[in-house]
């Protein structure tokens, strides 16, 4: 009597049926693209792209016929008083504002990384802005900031350091001063939990040696930390600097780009010519001005975080 | 003279007296010499360093370096250097401002550090390395520059932390032999922590094994391999381990190499001879790993490891009862409850 060999050793038999979709990578890699793709094309290079062509017409809310005018949008632009002012508004907004949030976040993450009872809520804390809802902080801030009923001014008062009211967003600097306050106090903690990654990456036993080579505290920050958190500091600038460019809703919620624009950064300038003024094609002009110089600061941060990276 | 380092009555408890990493710890080197802590992955053997270092607070006992107390001083002020199992090289800085580090932070002038870095570069043979970053060195060289660091500063003792284990197995015999010719040269202090048993054997004046924060035994290499104290020493030492049979309220010991065909051994005084069944043989190195079960010794479970040197030349045969034998001074003996060792008895078959 003949016993038939099985095929394949003792083991289970080999299915011979089809492969499914999810065992196909290159099916599954499309697939799962393809809504990313979509929002990317449709959402952002389509708007970028019809940006561009708008800057070269004199489209308006108005009349939406595309009547090529050349760089004639673009001179306006150049020879309008209120774009040079929020053009130095938003270099001066973004350079004070980032410098303020990479010193806090580097400081509250040093303080994160740190074991100590209470942690929980203090990260808990500093976590607070990023999660608050943008309508709840405007209004606390509004009321904060008020010409006639800001606790601030009272708590001031009541000290005696100040006679009468602030009118903090009625005066240009203080405005300003304002609006970089409000800013700073919404991204810090995004760059705070980007700094403290990157902290948190570097080895301990690279702080113990430190420790054993017998570097000070100053030392091991100069020489140890702050280098070796270089490279995510640049991320967190280049996030930090990107949001800020781009931010109108800080100065749309506080000041309207007043008192006499004197708040005004391009990207608000750009929505009230372009939205609310219903010229479209200055608009678009405006919200693009910046955009060659701030790609080309996009990939020098990224480039020079390349080759600084480590290990 | 002082100990150069030493330990009493330590103990470190973590999550609150939960975990003992280190359970009462007595250990002192003396100058110059190499002490090994051995011990298997999670024993306390690197919170014993960490501690040593200044990079832990004990919970309990005091550490004195050169004599003096120094709990509760800080890493720096302790003159120790120590090598760490990952290196932990700080990877911005060349090679030259890593071993230049511990120097700047002491606040040596420029032309004194380059004067010592060259030193301790020449001496590690990687003075050509001293411009690159420590991305672009192999292990090797790696292990070297966290050698060269930890010599720049003239440090009263070593402490290295498992510095072999990243390397490939090839490297590390070398590494080892080098390790040994440098710190002869030098004659400095060294504590080194391990899980290997072979770079214990090697490189220690002195070994101390340690097994659940406690040191089971401190010595020579030879006495720990030949007289361990205790079960663990006798098993976690030696490969293959010491054989040990149960024999009731005592337990049985002996080396693999002392249980060899009773042909292959001299004289009939004082000699055990006992039939054993092999059941399979491996070649290992040109040595014969014989297992067997030896039912006269102990219960018919009795297995245990023979290894037969090249240089013997009797036959063996699997599955087959053979007459091996082995000198009773070879013996060891341990007792059935605690696993340490008692003294001698007359072993009836």
């Amino acid at each position: 009597m003949s016993v038939e060999a099985p095929a394949v050793g003792r083991g289970a038999p080999v299915s011979t049926s089809k492969r499914k979709v999810a065992d196909r990578d290159d099916l599954l890699a499309k697939l799962f693209l393809l809504p990313t793709a979509v929002y990317i094309i449709g959402l952002v290079a389509f708007p970028f792209f019809l940006a561009i062509v708008f800057s070269f017409t004199n489209v308006t809310t108005g009349n939406p016929a595309l009547d090529f005018v050349g760089l004639r949008q673009w001179r306006t632009i150049l020879s309008s008083s209120v774009f040079w002012t929020s053009f130095w508004n938003t270099i001066i907004f973004t350079g004070i504002s980032m410098v303020l949030i990479v010193l806090i976040a580097h400081v509250l993450a040093t303080v994160l990384v740190k074991d100590f009872k209470g942690k929980w809520f203090v990260r808990f804390c500093v976590l607070l802005p990023w999660t608050t809802p943008v309508s709840l902080a405007a209004v606390s801030w509004l009321w904060l900031l008020n010409s006639i009923f800001s606790p601030i001014d009272w708590i001031l008062r009541w000290f005696g350091f100040i006679e009468a009211n602030m009118y903090y967003l009625g005066r240009p600097v203080l405005a300003m001063g304002s609006i970089i306050a409000v800013h700073v106090w919404r991204i810090v903690p995004v760059a705070t939990v980007i700094i403290m990654a990157g902290m948190m990456a570097i080895p301990s036993d690279i702080q113990d040696a430190a420790e054993v080579d017998g570097a000070s505290f100053w030392r091991k920050l100069f020489e140890i930390n702050i280098p070796l958190t270089l490279p995510i500091t640049a991320v967190a600038v280049l996030f930090g600097a990107i949001l800020t460019f781009a931010d109108m809703t800080v100065v749309f919620i506080l000041t309207r780009g007043g008192p006499t624009q004197s708040t005004q950064v391009l990207s608000s300038w750009a929505f009230f010519k372009g939205i609310e003024g219903g010229d479209l094609a200055q608009g678009a002009a405006i919200a693009l001005f910046l955009f060659p110089l701030l790609l080309a600061a996009a990939i020098a941060i990224l480039r020079a975080v390349r080759r600084r990276e480590v290990m | 003279m002082a100990h150069v380092v030493e330990v009493r009555g330590l103990k470190k408890h973590f999550e609150g007296g939960d975990v003992k990493a280190v359970d009462g710890v007595d250990i002192e080197t003396r100058p110059g010499e190499y002490l090994v802590l051995l011990g298997p992955s999670g024993c306390g053997k690197t919170t014993l360093l960490r501690i040593i270092a200044g990079l832990e607070e004990p919970t309990e006992g005091q550490i004195l370096i050169g004599g003096n107390v120094v709990n509760g001083l800080p890493p720096r002020a302790r003159g120790i250097a120590m090598v760490f199992q990952s290196y932990a090289l700080y990877p911005h800085k060349s090679v030259l401002d890593n071993i230049a580090f511990p120097l700047k932070a002491a606040g040596l002038e420029t032309d004194e550090r380059r004067q010592k870095v060259e030193w301790a570069a020449g001496l590690l043979g990687i003075d050509r390395l001293l411009d690159r970053k420590p991305r672009n060195l192999s292990g090797g060289e790696r292990q070297r520059v966290a050698l060269a660091r930890a010599i720049v500063r003239d440090p009263t003792v070593f402490l290295l932390d498992e510095p072999l284990s990243n390397l490939d197995a090839k490297l590390r015999t070398s590494a080892r032999d080098e390790l040994k010719q440098f710190q002869e040269r030098l004659g400095t202090t060294t504590i080194y922590v391990t899980h290997d048993q072979v770079e214990a054997m090697g490189l220690g004046d002195r070994i101390a094994v340690i097994f659940d924060g406690k040191v089971r035994q401190v010595g020579p290499p030879r006495d720990v391999y030949s007289d361990p104290a205790d079960t663990f020493v006798a098993t976690f030492i030696g490969s293959p381990p010491m054989n040990l049979i149960d024999r009731g309220d005592h337990l049985l010991g002996f080396r693999p190499e002392n249980f060899l065909p009773a042909a292959a051994v001299n004289g009939r005084d004082n000699v055990l001879q006992v039939d054993a069944r092999v059941y399979r043989i491996e070649y290992l190195s040109g040595d014969r790993h014989v297992y067997a079960t030896v039912p006269g010794l102990g219960d018919d479970d009795a297995h245990i490891i023979a290894r037969i040197p090249a240089t013997v030349d009797v036959a063996v045969a699997e599955d087959k009862d053979q007459r091996f034998a082995i000198h009773e001074r070879d013996l060891r003996f341990f007792d059935g409850k605690t696993g340490e060792r008692t003294d001698p008895r007359p072993v009836r078959l």
